[in-house]
């Protein structure tokens, strides 16, 4: 649905974006991270229409932007990076607008606001303008607006910034809902939505793509993917032999944030064979008769993944 | 697919739809009102008092003491209404939601422009008790008084669509209602002594000429005098689509 083909943007002598290459279907909703200035928001201003690429292409449902770019602009929903508004009006009249330019008329029009109206939840500010409404509210302003034509294919730049936890949960229940129809494309800073909503991850750095793939792959990467978290009970003398005992399993990489409090022993232990290092554990504990508290998988972390990916080699 | 029964809307349509919000938007905030009352209570005190216009002094029952000063306050007020048309929606960044909702750029272009016209002819046209008093007092050429609204209205065209160009350069309105201010000014006087003087000892006649012609002041004179000829209001049309071009261009390239 929507189509990236070695897409370069350089403004000057800066490369912002360097040969993005990654086509999303109807039906996946792919995180697109990346640190600030990895070019996130220029590759999808491009796709929106709104810079001009300096080579390579994008097609969203089969149209060409260089070509074709009012058919583009026609099938896209898109929310720009903070959700930009017109101020003095209201999200009733804006909202007008928009559906009059969409080519909504009349009892269309009316029913479709309505609906998304309903949607993101701004019965009650319709009549205020815009500029005085919070922040949560003008995000669903521009959500709104990026929706109302229920568009095939979505790209929103960061549509949960700046939102309370409660609004972030409903916009992530929302893309989720509309998800199955849709080819969505969502810019974020935070990691935990990638694993809410997404059923893929890009990362970007530097204008390149450093990873493409599902966030259960992307949570692999972490050095802690498989890692085992163990608790046991044991006086404060006792430590240091059982951390070197976990230390010298076969299947254990190595043991990290060694601790505990008064009579409690805690420490993480790598894996270097994931499938086996639980068991090796327990049947460890229960042959030097260790009292375990709780044995625990973690499942990775992706702000670790996210750290190893874009940073280092620094051009 | 969309889910959606839309009818895509032409180019017509989507510059109506832009013109209509535009239009909309001076009437939301107090730019409107204030614009409209400082024009008319303008123009009212420039025709009617001795000195300047002299209405009543000159005895004549015609309104050229009022289309007289129309070049000076367009000059200063419509930069007024031109400053904020792209320059605005620069900073607020809805730039980026306009030219990437289904409107071609011209479209908007014109659309916005329109938008402007139609509230500046609002403005004129709110001038008509002038008319009024002016047929009550005597008997006026009405022939001459509509060529001057013509005329004032195609010269305020005119200087809007400057103003929509030199504000699609910058974000920054202050600087889009100077800079319009001082390309109006030239426009204004490109036919008189300063202007054609500064050029006269290098340039050809040609270009002497050329440079006359671009006068607005000769141009609305004529008209304003009942004078409807063709190519002045070819003149004004060109002028208008010259600097809407120029505006989609400058959009355009200021944007990538």
């Amino acid at each position: 649905m929507i189509e990236l083909k070695q897409l370069v943007k350089r403004f000057g002598p800066f490369t912002a974006v360097d040969g993005v290459t990654f086509r999303v279907n109807t039906g996946e909703v792919v995180g697109f991270l990346g640190p600030n200035g990895a070019g996130k928001s220029t590759t999808m201003k491009m796709v929106a229409g709104y810079l001009t690429p300096t080579s390579g292409s994008a097609s969203v449902a089969g149209h060409e932007i260089a070509s074709e770019p009012l058919a583009v602009k026609r099938v896209l929903g898109y929310l720009p990076e903070g959700a930009p508004a017109y101020p003095d009006m209201t999200p009733e009249s804006f909202l007008r607008f928009v559906a009059q330019i969409r080519g909504l008329r009349g009892a269309a029009a009316r029913e479709r606001i309505a609906h998304v109206v309903g949607l993101v939840h701004l019965e009650g500010v319709m009549r205020q303008p815009i500029e005085t409404l919070s922040k949560g509210f003008k995000r669903r302003v521009g959500l709104a607006q990026a929706i109302l034509h229920d568009p095939a294919a979505l790209i929103m730049d960061e549509p949960t910034d700046g939102l309370d936890p409660n609004q972030k949960h409903e916009v992530r229940t929302l893309i989720r809902s509309m998800a199955s129809t849709k080819a969505v494309i969502l810019s974020t800073h935070i990691l935990e939505e990638v694993e809410a909503v997404c059923t893929r991850v890009v990362l970007i750095n530097r204008g390149r793509i450093v990873f493409d793939g599902t966030p259960r792959e992307f949570q692999q990467k972490s050095r802690h993917a498989g890692a085992v978290r163990v608790q046991v009970r044991a006086a404060a003398e006792q430590r240091e032999a059982i951390a070197r005992e976990l230390r010298s399993l076969g299947s254990a990489a190595g043991v990290e944030e060694v601790g505990g409090t008064d009579g409690r022993f805690e420490c993480v232990v790598l894996a270097k064979n994931r499938e086996a290092l639980p068991g090796e554990i327990t049947r460890a504990a229960r042959g030097k008769g260790w009292e375990l508290e709780s044995v625990a998988v973690e499942p990775g972390r992706l702000d670790e993944v996210f750290r190893s990916m874009t940073t280092g080699g620094a051009r | 697919m969309s889910g959606v029964a839309a009818t895509p809307v032409g180019f017509a349509g989507a510059a109506w739809a832009v013109a209509k919000r535009e239009l909309a938007g001076y009437f939301v905030t107090p730019v409107a009102y204030v614009f409209t009352i400082i024009f008319l209570l303008v123009t009212g005190v420039f025709t009617f008092a001795s000195g300047l216009g002299g209405f009543f002094e000159r005895g004549q029952a015609d309104l050229s003491a009022f289309f007289f000063f129309h070049p000076w306050l367009y000059l200063f007020l419509i930069p007024a209404i031109s400053m904020r048309l792209w320059a605005e929606e620069r900073k607020q960044g809805t730039l980026e939601l306009l030219l990437t909702l289904p409107v071609p750029l011209g479209a908007a272009v014109i659309g916005k422009f329109l938008a402007a016209w139609l509230f500046a002819g609002i403005a004129l046209a709110l001038t008509f008790p002038m008319w009024v008093t002016c047929a009550y007092l005597g008997n006026p050429d009405h022939g001459v008084i509509v060529a001057a609204y013509l005329g004032s209205f195609l010269m305020a065209g005119g200087f809007l669509a400057i103003g929509s160009a030199v504000s699609a350069l910058t974000k920054n309105q202050v600087i889009a209602f100077v800079v319009s201010v001082v390309v109006c000014f030239g426009f204004l006087l490109s036919g008189y002594g300063p202007v054609l003087d500064f050029v006269r000892g290098w340039a050809p006649q040609a270009v002497i000429d050329a440079i006359a012609s671009f006068s607005f002041l000769t141009r609305f004179d004529a008209i304003s005098k009942g004078v409807v000829d063709l190519r002045d209001l070819i003149y004004f049309v060109s002028l208008i689509a010259t600097f809407l071009f120029a505006t989609v261009v400058i959009v355009d390239a200021k944007k990538a």
